[in-house]
């Protein structure tokens, strides 16, 4: 579905199901660089169960308009707005990699918007390479490269897809490359590289959260991952073994079942 | 500190690994090297909502092998990492993956601009089949680029041609019918069965749906029937309004976009979920485990396939029973440039050449070669010919010939692997054969 945040359209996936404002809402956002499409195996599932499920595209990225946001700050106010533009009061938050740290931040900013919060492949800080962060910076499409192969674990650099037939590090690095680079991942790599609230924030947070982490996170790692969510009162843990910073993607349905139970019992769907 | 100095290098890996690894992960398989062959109808759900979510795309996994089957996926996987594709789909055969491809693309009102230099049964299936179902073909001579612009109509959806055109082996210039293509807003279709990702990766030249026969030297050793359609990722089909069955509500699966959302895997999911489903070409597991195997050897068996057909361009060259030679290694080959710039790694094992004595001198070729073997198949490891006119192309009336760049006097060549000098020993009876009905009428 199309809608505008501060007069720029955003596009967001509804799961293939039309958006019913009876049903709770549930945000999914991206990491660095890409799109509502690395939900794929997330959203259908929840949008046919009782929920809206609205994988946006940040400004400037995907099918969105407008330019990419510089900030995590304003990132996680957008997201708050969207919440908003859709005619909704609360909503749950799900974050993969520079997701987190827009959630997070959303999530401490407003509380009472703020039911559950999931976070996949999450820290508290996302400090850049400094080659990595120029790359982006320059437009050089080994930028989408070497993030392609950090982001996906050792497993998931055979393939592999739950989905038939696809083959994820093409399509990842499709995505990334589907705008232009500078704009999308060298902005949001420095927002990320910015972006050092991450672990005050998380003290705010009250709400139910779930980190989701893998051992071979090279982005994200497990350590990393559980600072973070050590700071949040309550904090839920899942660790995937054999999996990189891609879970969504290399452990889609592990991901999903896990996701699935958590907010299901803490944020309930609409019961058909 | 060390980071500044030492330059980034992705370690993805490259072709030969994924050639043997690309698309399996042993450990969810218990710990089988070697791909399992799913030799399976069907599997089992968890439950209800397990069932309902995989027959709704909500997850992935497999429900019937007609759709899909974990052995052919592993495969499907492997195909679509080395052309360095989003996404890929394995069929029964080459013919029925280009047949869904256009049933994926097209509906009935639509039109295809088409290479008139194409392997025969898919000559008649762009003139003869696909007009049954509504959708008309105008045929371009592979060398016309400026031709293919010419030939798009407003309901044209697309561009299809083989890379290097069987048996005649021109070679379309890619690039530049690629943007055709896009500046029409349509995607090209590449028939690659000739090069393999080996030779020529065509994503990297601008198309966007890559074709091949896995039958020949993707599978190599003319074993099992395969095909496969590979999605290159980058076509937008929201760019326009002419690809409504991937950018509009599909009622088949309660109102999905498969462009909104599959975005770079749209073509292949469409090709699946609608496609496999209600056509059913579907691949067996064994076959692809045949395929698989030949894949593992690709980049060392084309090696020896190409240094071969060099070989034999230059035998047949200085032969007195050859009229000519048409191989894009050969200099003086209209495209012998382009050539280089796309098969950089070699100029493919396709080999075309004229006999003196024409048609009768042919047929005693063919007839008396007893190491080639004389079938309707190419890319196996084995030497093959065979007489077009009279074999693969025999269903052409003489003006469909001539459009095709067939002769009388062609004789199409594979060269297999074996000893170059042993190949060459067995031509020469063949060539002496061809030269004695003519040394009779001369006396």
């Amino acid at each position: 579905m199309k809608f505008k945040v501060n007069n720029n359209e955003v596009y967001a996936s509804t799961g293939g199901r039309p958006f019913d404002k009876k049903k709770p809402l549930i945000i999914f956002v991206h990491g660095s660089g890409l799109t509502h499409m690395t939900w794929v195996l997330q959203t259908r599932y929840f949008a046919f169960h009782g929920y809206n499920a609205l994988a946006v595209d940040l400004p400037g990225h995907g099918l969105s308009g407008g330019e990419s946001l510089k900030s995590i700050e304003e990132m996680a106010d957008w997201v708050s707005a969207v919440i908003d533009a859709v005619g909704h009061k609360e909503a749950s938050l799900v974050g993969h990699s520079q997701g987190c740290l827009v959630t997070v931040e959303c999530t401490s900013r407003y509380p009472d918007k703020i039911k559950t919060l999931s976070l996949m492949g999450g820290a508290g800080a996302i400090p850049m390479n400094p080659q990595l962060l120029s790359l982006a910076e320059n437009n050089d499409p080994k930028a989408v490269d070497l993030m392609m192969d950090w982001a996906h674990g050792p497993a998931g650099h055979f393939g592999g897809h739950p989905v038939p037939g696809l083959y994820h590090i093409n399509t990842g690095t499709m995505l990334a490359k589907s705008r232009t680079i500078q704009n999308t991942l060298g902005v949001d790599f420095r927002a990320c590289d910015n972006y050092k609230n991450g672990f005050e924030a998380a003290k705010k947070i009250k709400c139910p959260t779930l980190s989701i982490l893998a051992t071979d996170d090279k982005m994200c790692p497990v350590k990393e991952g559980k600072k973070l969510a050590a700071l949040i009162e309550g904090s839920q843990v899942d660790i995937i073994d054999n999996c990189g910073h891609m879970m969504l993607l290399e452990e889609a349905d592990r991901v999903l079942s896990v996701l699935k139970k958590f907010i299901t019992t803490n944020y309930p769907p609409l019961s058909s | 500190m060390s980071d500044k100095k030492k330059e980034l290098k992705p370690n993805t890996y490259k072709f030969d690994t994924l050639s043997l690894h690309a698309g399996y992960q042993p450990h969810k398989n218990a710990g089988s090297r070697q791909v399992p062959i799913y030799q399976t109808t069907s599997y089992l759900f968890d439950d209800v909502d397990h069932a309902a979510a995989l027959f709704n795309l909500e997850r992935g996994g497999h429900i019937y092998s007609r759709i899909s089957n974990p052995t052919v996926g592993v495969l499907e996987e492997r195909v679509a990492s080395l052309e360095g594709g989003t996404a890929a789909l394995a069929t029964s055969s080459g013919m029925s993956a280009i047949f869904l491809t256009v049933m994926t693309l097209c509906e009935a009102g639509d039109h295809l601009v088409v290479s008139s230099q194409l392997y025969g049964g898919t000559v008649n299936l762009f003139r003869l089949t696909l007009p049954k179902f509504g959708i008309k073909c105008t045929f371009v001579k592979p060398r016309d680029t400026e031709g293919f612009k010419k030939a798009i109509q407003k309901n044209t959806k697309g561009i299809f041609g083989e890379l290097v055109g069987n048996p005649g082996n021109e070679i379309m210039n890619m690039p530049e019918i690629a943007k055709i293509a896009h500046e029409a807003g349509i995607p090209l279709m590449v028939d690659a069965t000739y090069q393999t990702p080996y030779l020529c990766k065509p994503f990297e030249h601008g198309a966007d749906i890559v074709i091949h026969s896995l039958t020949k030297w993707m599978a190599g050793h003319g074993s099992s029937m395969a095909g496969i359609l590979v999605e290159g990722g980058k076509f937008d089909w929201m760019q326009n309004d002419k690809f409504p069955t991937m950018t509009k509500p599909y009622e088949g699966y309660h109102g999905l976009s498969f462009a909104e959302e599959f975005g770079p895997t749209a073509f292949t999911m469409k090709a699946r979920a609608e496609g496999m489903r209600d056509f059913g070409p579907c691949l067996s597991p064994q076959n692809a485990w045949n395929v698989l195997q030949g894949i593992e050897t690709l980049s060392v068996r084309m090696k020896k396939h190409c240094s071969n057909a060099e070989e034999m361009v230059k035998y047949l060259m200085n032969h007195e029973s050859v009229a000519w030679v048409s191989h894009p290694s050969v200099p003086d080959h209209p495209d012998h440039e382009l050539a280089k710039k796309l098969l950089p790694n070699g100029r493919g094992s396709m080999i075309a050449f004229g006999i003196k004595g024409g048609k009768e001198a042919g047929v005693a070729f063919i007839n008396n070669v007893k190491l080639a073997s004389h079938l309707a198949n190419v890319g196996d490891t084995r030497t093959l010919v065979i007489h077009p006119a009279s074999g693969t192309h025999s269903q052409m009336d003489e003006a469909t010939l001539k459009f095709a760049g067939l002769s009388h006097d062609m004789i199409r060549l594979s060269v297999g692997i074996e000893d170059i000098d042993d190949i060459k020993n067995d031509f020469e009876v063949g060539f002496r054969a061809a030269r004695k009905p003519r040394l009779v009428s001369n006396q």
